[in-house]
């Protein structure tokens, strides 16, 4: 086949680099606010009826929305398999933490309304905040150290060896991450409440995602202080060989402080990732104060972008840097699939993400609108 | 007390992939009858068979729920415990799992929203067309796992590339037209539709037995009756059998179903019942009918079916072949960065490269498969039989409940267009009983062909025991009891669910349409 060969190597590898962010950022754009909503659960409502108004206002959406982070297992497994095989294996236990609390999460949904009992409702209440809590803060943790290295190392067969333990993941550079993940995805729970619900409910979430935003605000700006000040980047030490076979131990590469800074320096168009994150997380806040509903849910998606690019245009060439032995870090030009697959895939994509983010739009203008107390309290639909 | 990461990791596999295989294939049968019953309702405008469509459609998200759930954990595990298998075929593998997210699971997870919650704010073909796409979705879902699953039993279309270390797609065509792939969908999808018959007709002759929902319970027997006849005689007759031979590598799965442990002269005869016994390589008290093996399994009269010891046999000078591609391959590896592969090395490599795997098979007894003893080829060789007397038992009780899917749907068929649902009772209590049969069937037929692949992860390419991840033992053994507490949890709420649900019947409907329909035209019911 030759048709592939239209777009070079080095090209689809920037295009599907660019496309992983999008779907990580399409993530937390839409179920962010599901588990936003599932971690503030128990503080915004406090009632059946008020909790169920805020189910109801994710129950619709939810599941279409958690397809972003099955589609982003698959496709960086498809277009990044050894990122896949290192981030996954390493993280084990992280990952079967949220898997477990993810688990949680449709069941809850799904089977809360099913029995009118007290104790029985109040259990799933705490699934699903279990539920939107421990993966928003997982997430964090896990980019908190992504950006400081992580531990494998890779034989000549490229078996991945970990060194790391679930408990080194822990330190204070990546919960501080872990945290600012957790309060970004509260503020856009909290926001989409205020578009979705009425009256105490809404009045709730507006008051803790104005707080929220605020502390990703903070955090933010911290952690970006703190990557200046307190540790070290990436860089490569040999020529880039940016179309070769997808091979990390082709390379070498060395920790050097502002790494992670460079491509600020080299294109400063790019500073408008930080920029936007926030700008972002500032204007939720004022629109929140103002009590502008739906621009306080823009914002905060303008947030989440700025926030999650910054990540990835800091890093930029790297993806998951090791501080076992920087040479096999991974990168964009050496962890990626063959030339061949990357190009079906971005056919695939090319195809099908339209037509998702097509009716996607549509079955959300078909639930637009206030999640109505009255109509949950008379069990008309078949509402959660 | 030691314990085996490979063994665990597949345990971990095998009791993950079994739990989230109780729910699919009640999804995929669910889907297709809730839309075939809507379906009827918007052609005929009759409230009941909305009623129907919304009652077997609360049963239908119980069970979904915890099939979404399971699923994530599936395709996490991939990198989690099978890290090498992971690098080794991501760039095949991966992309069947990409299309199924874009293609299926996003059209699935996004309309089952609007399924439950858009009855008044669609119009009845809006809600019709809803429903559809959701069981198109879930279909095609089903589609890319089986081109994905149908490639680790016949690695079509790829290469393995020395500079990257795995196997790279060569033709994306030979990848999608698998046709172990395009067998197994056939005869997975099929056996969800049964799946989803079977429930549809025990729960319906149960609520006959009792009196109650006669109106739901007949039509709904009606339909699971007639789907269901057609797909159990689908899943029998275009059974993935067909796929088995079309593919060089799973010649081994035939005879170990078969327990066939010597090539037989043309046409090879079946073996219905007997004990196989491994060690001593004999079927001791087997029962044979003449000729129909050979006839289900080449078509031909004259073809023979090749057995274990002539499989084992043959595995053994693939091994050869494969060390050859083995020192090849080292040999490439140790050039410096950049140069040119000598012409002599690179025809080799071509020429053998194909039973790479199968020196692989020999690091189990050798760290350098190339200074492996004749002793240790051999042994590797008897690795290639799987466990065969677990995969001729499942494959009989897989068969045996199809031909119960078969007879039972005819009869309820007949009984149907009689116009004899009402009775009588012993064969309504029967429909009733087989409600697990389709999960057995279908529990059965997964660890045949899975148990039926190894010693293989992708059958001729890569062994299992060179998948897993390197991670403690202790640390799979934890997140196996991890597993097993949640699930076990989660499984006794559904079934309490269910079973409640089922108790409790359908909702009295008011449709808000319903109005508009003149009284003269109104069913009268």
């Amino acid at each position: 086949m030759i048709l592939h060969e239209l777009i070079s190597y080095e090209h689809l590898r920037l295009i599907w680099w660019v496309l992983l962010g999008v779907l990580l950022i399409g993530f937390a754009m839409t179920d962010g606010f599901d588990l936003g909503v599932g971690a503030l659960l128990p503080f915004v409502a406090r009632t059946d009826v008020e909790r169920r108004v805020a189910i109801n206002s994710i129950g619709p959406v939810w599941e279409g929305n958690q397809v972003w982070l099955i589609l982003g297992g698959g496709a960086i497994f498809a277009a990044w398999p050894q990122l896949y095989a290192v981030s996954f294996s390493g993280f084990y236990l992280a990952m079967f933490a949220i898997l477990m609390a993810l688990i949680l999460r449709p069941v809850g949904f799904k089977y809360r309304s099913k029995i009118d009992s007290a104790r029985w409702r109040n259990g799933w209440d705490w699934a699903l905040f279990i539920g939107g809590f421990v993966p928003s803060l997982i997430f964090g943790v896990a980019v908190g150290n992504v950006l400081q290295g992580v531990p494998f190392r890779l034989d000549d067969t490229m078996r991945i060896f970990y060194d790391g333990t679930f408990f080194g993941l822990l330190n204070p550079f990546a919960l501080l991450c872990g945290v600012l993940s957790v309060c970004m995805l509260l503020t856009h729970g909290a926001a989409w409440l205020e578009v979705k619900t009425e009256g105490v409910v809404r009045d709730r979430a507006r008051s803790i995602g104005s707080v929220t935003a605020l502390l990703t605000l903070a955090l933010f700006v911290l952690a970006g202080v703190w990557l200046y000040y307190g540790i070290d980047g990436y860089r490569f030490t040999s020529e880039i060989v940016r179309g070769g076979a997808s091979n990390p131990h082709a390379k070498t590469v060395a920790l050097a402080p502002l790494a992670w800074f460079a491509n600020y320096q080299a294109a400063p168009w790019t500073l408008i990732a930080p920029v936007l994150g926030v700008l972002g997380a500032l204007a939720t806040f004022i629109a929140m104060r103002a009590r502008g509903e739906v621009s306080a849910l823009l914002c905060s998606n303008i947030a989440i972008f700025g926030v999650i690019a910054t990540v990835g245009v800091s890093m930029f060439p790297f993806i998951l840097p090791s501080s076992a032995d920087p040479n096999v870090s991974l990168t964009v030009w050496d962890s990626s699939s063959s030339h061949l697959t990357l190009f079906i895939m971005l056919v695939a994509t090319v195809i099908f993400l339209p037509l998702i983010l097509a009716y996607t739009a549509f079955v959300y203008r078909v639930l637009w609108g206030k999640v109505d107390a009255k109509a949950i309290e008379s069990g008309d639909g078949h509402a959660y | 007390m030691e314990l085996d990461i490979v063994a665990l990791s597949r345990l971990q596999f095998a009791l993950t992939a079994l739990y989230h295989f109780l729910f699919v294939p009640l999804t995929l049968g669910l889907s297709i009858l809730v839309a075939i019953m809507e379906t009827v309702y918007v052609m005929t405008g009759r409230p009941i068979w909305r009623q129907m469509t919304k009652f077997w459609g609360v049963l239908f998200g119980i069970n979904f729920a915890i099939g979404v759930s399971t699923g994530i954990v599936m395709e996490f595990q991939f990198g989690m415990n099978w890290s090498y298998y992971s690098h080794y075929v991501g760039d095949v593998f991966g992309a069947p799992l990409a299309i199924e997210g874009l293609m299926a699971f996003f059209l699935e997870a996004t309309f089952v929203g609007l399924f439950f919650f858009g009855w008044d704010r669609l119009s009845r073909v809006g809600h019709l067309t809803v429903t559809w796409l959701m069981a198109l979705g879930t279909n095609f879902s089903a589609l890319w796992i089986l081109i994905a699953n149908g490639w680790m039993q016949n690695p079509a279309g790829a290469v393995f590339n020395p500079e990257t270390m795995r196997m790279e797609v060569s033709s994306f065509y030979d990848v999608l037209m698998n046709p172990v792939a395009q067998a197994k969908f056939v005869h997975t999808v099929s056996a969800g539709y049964v799946c989803g018959a079977i429930f549809v007709l025990g729960v319906s002759a149960w609520y006959v037995l009792k009196g109650r929902h006669l109106e739901l319970a007949k039509r709904s027997m009606t339909v699971a009756a007639s789907f269901g006849l057609a797909a159990s005689l689908s899943v029998v007759v275009l059974g993935d059998e067909s796929g088995y031979l079309t593919s060089e590598h799973q010649k081994m799965k035939l005879a170990a179903i078969e327990a066939m442990w010597r090539t037989e002269p043309p046409p090879a005869s079946f073996t219905i019942v007997g004990f196989p016994d491994q060690a001593a390589r004999e079927t001791h008290y087997a029962i044979h009918i003449p000729w129909v093996m050979g006839l289900i399994g080449t078509r031909s009269l004259d073809t023979p079916i090749m057995g274990i010891n002539e499989l084992t046999q043959r595995a053994e000078g693939f091994i050869r072949k494969g060390v050859i591609a083995y020192d090849a391959l080292q040999k490439i590896r140790g050039l410096p960065r950049g140069s040119a592969i000598p012409e002599d090395l690179r025809k080799t490599f071509e020429e053998n490269g194909k039973d790479l795997g199968y020196a692989l098979l020999l690091k189990r007894y050798v760290d350098d498969p190339r200074q492996a003893t004749p002793e240790q080829i051999l042994r590797a060789a008897n690795d290639t039989v799987p466990m065969v007397a677990p995969i001729f038992w499942l494959f009989r009780i897989m068969v045996g409940c199809g031909l119960i899917f078969i007879a039972l749907t005819a009869v309820f068929f007949v009984q149907s267009a009689r116009r004899r649902l009402e009775g009588p009772r012993w064969l309504l209590w029967l429909a009733v009983l087989a409600i697990p049969l389709p999960w057995i069937a279908i529990e059965a037929g997964w660890m045949v062909a899975e148990l039926g692949r190894q010693p293989w992860v992708i059958e001729g390419v890569l062994p299992t025991a060179l998948a897993v991840s390197s991670l403690g033992a202790h640390t799979v053994l934890m997140t196996i009891i991890g597993f097993t507490a949640l699930y076990l949890v989660l499984i006794v709420i559904e079934m309490k669910l269910m079973l409640r649900a089922i108790r409790k019947g359908p909702e009295p409907d008011h449709d808000p349409e319903a109005a508009l329909v003149p009284a003269a035209l109104a069913p009268a019911e």
